[in-house]
């Protein structure tokens, strides 16, 4: 039985029916084709799939699409205003934080979670708060350097 | 993931009325680990029955001597909390190092603790700070509350309100985590209470449980040097391809002695 779910994302009011076993990551990229949000690993590990919902990063693949019922949602398609990046995107894009980009849209929404929660994090604590957020190409020293940077 | 049909329940009552008419309902707190394991279709329950709205679920409070975290308390919320830090930093550590930002902003005290996962962070301070498990029912005692792997003394339809912890006078926790999945590979917890030293471990047996060997020796000598030479039975311990028993046995005794070094 399809239950209806009233979402704000990005801004805009949805409301759509879904299947409660729906993930919020299928939610986003299927129903709103939002497809910057990335599935990597599926099982609550890579973090490519991070969005905040109601202002805190989460994975969306982690958490149904009905459980978002009345909560707000960020996805990296909702960061940019008036078509000007993101202070986090810009930062990213000047330090060449990414290689193959997989992991950049998870990077870039848990970097702003860090930076809001600790606006003057150093660098050996950002490792540590990175480690739910999984890179390939390894490149996790321009990643580290993007979210230090970010003038936000 | 098997279909299943989903109620955000308002209060702790609805709750009991669903479990009791529904076929085979699940609780879902977090669902950090409900969630990946109905996906790996390891969990098919027709029902569930998400505590998400409840409040008196949530929060943290100081009473006579202890303090007491609400189920759906996140790890992230008790591990930034100014109180916790204040009266039982260890714990506050401890829900520092669950998972990862993203898996504490979600994942919930009553939740790990009702799992009784055998790597899980919280059980061992449960056990080790002699907390008290406060559900619809009952209190459980931390001594009777974990019985094996995944396996706890709830009932089905049983459901954890609070969990209450005796402030210690010191307490500490280290782990060395599983280096892929960050989980405790070995965790240990000491604590100096009212009742004396307890040492709770989690990540090397089925499921958490009181060194009563290392307990008696820091009773003794609150000392690192007490430790060295305790016998860990490995007999009954875990062995995967992480750990062998043998190496989950000396890797409590390691760490237990780092948790006194970073007492004293």
């Amino acid at each position: 039985m399809k239950i209806n779910v009233n979402v704000n994302v990005n801004g805009q009011d949805v409301s759509e029916e879904v299947e409660p076993r729906t993930l919020l990551v299928d939610f986003i990229r299927e129903k709103m084709k939002l497809t910057g949000t990335h599935v990597g690993c599926d099982t609550t590990q890579c973090g490519a799939c991070t969005i905040h919902l109601d202002g805190v990063a989460i994975k969306s693949c982690t958490i149904l699409a009905v459980q978002a019922h009345n909560r707000s949602i960020t996805t990296i398609e909702g960061i940019s205003k008036n078509d000007e990046l993101h202070p986090m995107q810009i930062s990213f894009k000047e330090n060449h934080g990414l290689q193959c980009g997989f992991c950049t849209p998870g990077m870039v929404m848990a970097g702003i979670d860090i930076r809001r929660r600790k606006p003057t994090i150093e660098e050996d604590e950002l490792r540590l708060e990175l480690e739910g957020n999984i890179c390939r190409c390894t490149g996790y020293h321009n990643i580290v350097k993007s979210i230090l940077n970010a003038k936000m | 993931m098997y279909e299943f049909q989903y109620h955000k329940a308002s209060s702790i009552n609805e709750v009991k009325e669903k479990i009791s008419s529904l076929n085979d309902p699940k609780i879902m707190a977090g669902g950090m680990t409900l969630i990946p394991t109905m996906k790996q279709r390891l969990a098919a329950p027709s029902d569930i029955i998400d505590l998400s709205n409840i409040n008196e679920l949530k929060g943290i409070s100081k009473e006579k001597g202890f303090i007491i975290i609400g189920a759906m308390t996140t790890h992230f919320e008790v591990h930034t909390s100014e109180l916790v830090k204040k009266e039982i930093p260890s714990l506050a550590f401890l829900a520092g190092l669950i998972g990862d930002p993203m898996v504490r902003h979600r994942g919930t005290i009553g939740g790990s603790v009702a799992n009784s996962d055998p790597s899980a962070d919280y059980p061992s301070s449960v056990i080790s700070l002699g907390a008290k498990i406060i559900t619809d029912k009952r209190e459980i005692e931390s001594d009777e509350f974990f019985i094996d792997l995944f396996e706890t003394a709830l009932d089905d339809d049983e459901i954890i309100l609070s969990l209450k912890f005796p402030i210690p006078n010191k307490s500490a926790y280290m782990k060395f985590p599983q280096p892929a999945s960050r989980y405790a590979l070995v965790g240990v917890f000491i604590s100096d209470t009212k009742e004396g030293i307890r040492v709770g471990i989690t990540g090397a047996g089925p499921c958490a449980f009181r060194s009563k060997e290392i307990e008696k020796a820091l009773s003794k000598n609150f000392t690192e040097s007490a430790i060295e030479n305790v016998n860990i039975p490995s007999e009954n311990l875990n062995s995967d391809i992480h750990a062998s028993a043998e190496y989950r046995a000396h890797l409590v005794k390691v760490m237990a002695k780092r948790a006194i070094k970073k007492l004293s």
